[in-house]
């Protein structure tokens, strides 16, 4: 896969993440990403990132539950091999529910978990460029990607001014790959590269 | 922010004018039904005490859990609710007012011995009756009276004092010290009327007032079923009120944000609602026991039969297809029609459990229903309206009033 330049800065406050978010994306520049420790409420909304659409994927990933439940009760039990139980008719809605309430349930958590998993990129073995290893402890690593015309002088002076602690260019592998880290690229390593 | 986020509620004359034509309405309704059903045969007037009795109940039971409402969000310490605390205030200022109207018509059924309405009243049934004498420890006249003026009281008090203390947070600022007395004097009230609230709308208030209407029949999910019923309901009438204030250019800092929240409120309890309705339809029908199963016979087989899957419809269906979408919780119009369809669903509910015991063989829903249901909604829009007026809107120096603005979901 294609390796590419980026400018990483690095962040240790919110507050001056999110003004040095908003000064990058009017100046321009392309955010490929923000790392954080934690969620931060309204940084993809400040990233100008669009609504997930998870919640609709597990919308239908509900329905086919219900649909699965309630078709196959029905046709087991009342086509297939109708039993008598205790009496009742053999299309019995009302038992039926909490099943379908379950499949309903497992489809929908189980589809959304693994439709979140491949949206993330998310898989045994995938690997990962990481830009900054603090940024699973207490930094906001912001990752800018850079173009040929890119002055990378400039933009790390600008990234340093909007608040950045750390600066830093980065070539990176941009998607993932299988397998173990290269050797020359394990995580807890300096990445720096001398522009 | 000293002054600048002190709001004032003016009541319109509009409203006024809505207000005095549905009482007037209501009043007019209650005087026909007086003399046309009040007057009748014992059938007709045991249904003429049912219709009021259900709107009564009902509207008692939200304005109540309006106030649970604030005492739950005090006791788990949370702000978001504080920019639109007031609503919910003036919505349990009706506590005693409807409170009143309550006991008073369920004395006049017990003092009258009324065994149309509670059969459990009737001396010289109960002393024939294995199942009733059994209940009789806890079913009788006395205690119904004693623990019915206890729990209106205890009610109104407790409220009372919740809302006095909120008073305090518009006087002046609060320093570090006085900020943590003042939240804990709330907790200390709030977990007291949370406590009562439990013993009496969490399980006996509801055996009392309307599982005994089927003296010999009972359930376990019976409380929890209509608590589930009038929470939803009382918030539905906070978002209606939140949303008319809003309109009126009132509550600056309720924003979109809070209407997100209350709508995910109004769908989770809606669900809760259907969770515990089916819990106790299911349960019932499994066991298929003749004196279990007779609550729902006319009900689901027999006239109710329509109302029945209505309410159903209303309180479930609808909520769940409509309220999952997140734009909906936050679009102003429909949040004010889902809110008025499942006050209007939660009612139809109330109607269904009392009418369906008091007239079994056929519905009885009509004009006078709608009559008594104008009574009670423009007393409350009367009252609520005076009670907004009183305070202002926002309390200023509320601890957590920042982070209610700040609230982002």
């Amino acid at each position: 896969m294609a390796k590419k330049k980026f400018v990483v800065g690095c962040f240790d406050e919110e507050t001056v993440l999110f003004s040095a978010v908003k000064k990058i994306r009017t100046a321009g520049y392309k955010i490929k990403d923000v790392y954080t420790p934690f969620p931060v409420h309204g940084l993809d909304h400040a990233l100008g990132m669009r609504e997930t659409s998870i919640h609709t994927a597990g919308f239908i990933y509900g329905i086919t539950g219900t649909t699965t439940a309630l078709s196959g009760m029905s046709w087991i039990l009342a086509k297939d091999w109708p039993l008598n139980i205790g009496g009742k008719p053999h299309f019995s809605l009302p038992a039926w529910i909490p099943i379908t309430f379950e499949l309903t349930v497992l489809f929908a958590a189980v589809g959304m978990v693994y439709t979140f998993c491949y949206l993330c990129q998310l898989a045994p073995f995938v690997k990962k460029h990481h830009f900054h290893p603090r940024a699973t402890d207490d930094l906001f690593v912001m990752a800018i990607e850079c173009t040929e015309k890119t002055n990378t002088e400039d933009l790390q002076a600008f990234v340093k001014n909007a608040g950045a602690v750390e600066v830093n260019v980065q070539v990176a592998e941009e998607g993932w790959w299988f397998g173990r880290y290269d050797k020359n690229e394990m995580p807890f390593e300096s990445k720096t590269v001398a522009a | 922010m000293a002054s600048s986020i002190k709001e004032q509620f003016e009541i319109p004359s509009k409203l006024k004018t809505w207000a005095y034509a549905l009482i007037g309405f209501g009043l007019l309704a209650f005087i026909v039904g007086l003399i046309t059903k009040g007057r009748g045969t014992e059938e007709e007037q045991a249904q003429f005490i049912g219709i009021i009795m259900y709107n009564t109940i009902f509207w008692t039971l939200v304005c109540n859990a309006a106030m649970f409402f604030i005492c739950v969000h005090t006791l788990a310490w949370s702000g978001w609710q504080q920019v639109f605390r007031r609503i919910p205030e003036a919505i349990s200022t009706l506590v005693p007012i409807f409170g009143s109207i309550t006991l008073v018509l369920l004395l006049y059924i017990v003092f009258t011995g009324n065994h149309h309405i509670y059969h459990w009243l009737d001396t010289k049934a109960v002393e024939r009756d294995e199942i009733l004498k059994g209940k009789s420890g806890f079913l009788n006249a006395k205690f119904f009276v004693i623990w019915t003026v206890l729990t209106l009281g205890l009610w109104s008090l407790l409220g009372y004092r919740m809302r006095k203390l909120s008073s305090e947070a518009d006087g002046a600022a609060m320093d570090n010290a006085s900020g943590k007395i003042y939240i804990w004097k709330n907790t200390v009230t709030a977990s007291l009327f949370v406590v009562w609230f439990g013993l009496t709308v969490g399980s006996t208030i509801h055996w009392f007032w309307l599982m005994s209407l089927d003296a010999h029949w009972y359930s376990t999910m019976y409380s929890w079923y209509n608590f589930a019923s009038t929470f939803v309901s009382a918030i539905s009438l906070i978002t209606l009120w939140v949303i008319y204030l809003k309109n009126k250019g009132y509550l600056e800092y309720t924003n979109q944000e809070h209407l997100h929240d209350l709508g995910k409120y109004i769908f989770a309890f809606s669900i809760f609602w259907a969770y515990l309705w089916f819990a106790q339809y299911m349960l019932i029908w499994y066991s298929n026991q003749p004196e279990e199963t007779i609550y729902f016979k006319h009900r689901v087989q027999g006239p109710y039969k329509g109302i029945f899957f209505l309410n159903l419809i209303i309180n479930f269906v609808c909520p769940i297809l409509i309220l999952m979408k997140r734009s909906v919780k936050r679009n102003y119009t429909l949040m004010t029609f889902m809110a008025v369809l499942i006050l209007f669903g939660h009612w139809i509910d109330f109607y269904l459990e009392v009418m369906g015991s008091i007239s079994k063989d056929h519905v009885t829903l009509g004009w006078l229903d709608f009559g008594i249901l104008s009574l009670f909604v423009g007393l409350m829009i009367l009252f609520v309206a005076k009670a907004l007026a009183k305070k202002p809107l926002v309390s200023t120096y509320d601890p957590f009033l920042k982070e209610s603005i700040i609230h982002h979901t």
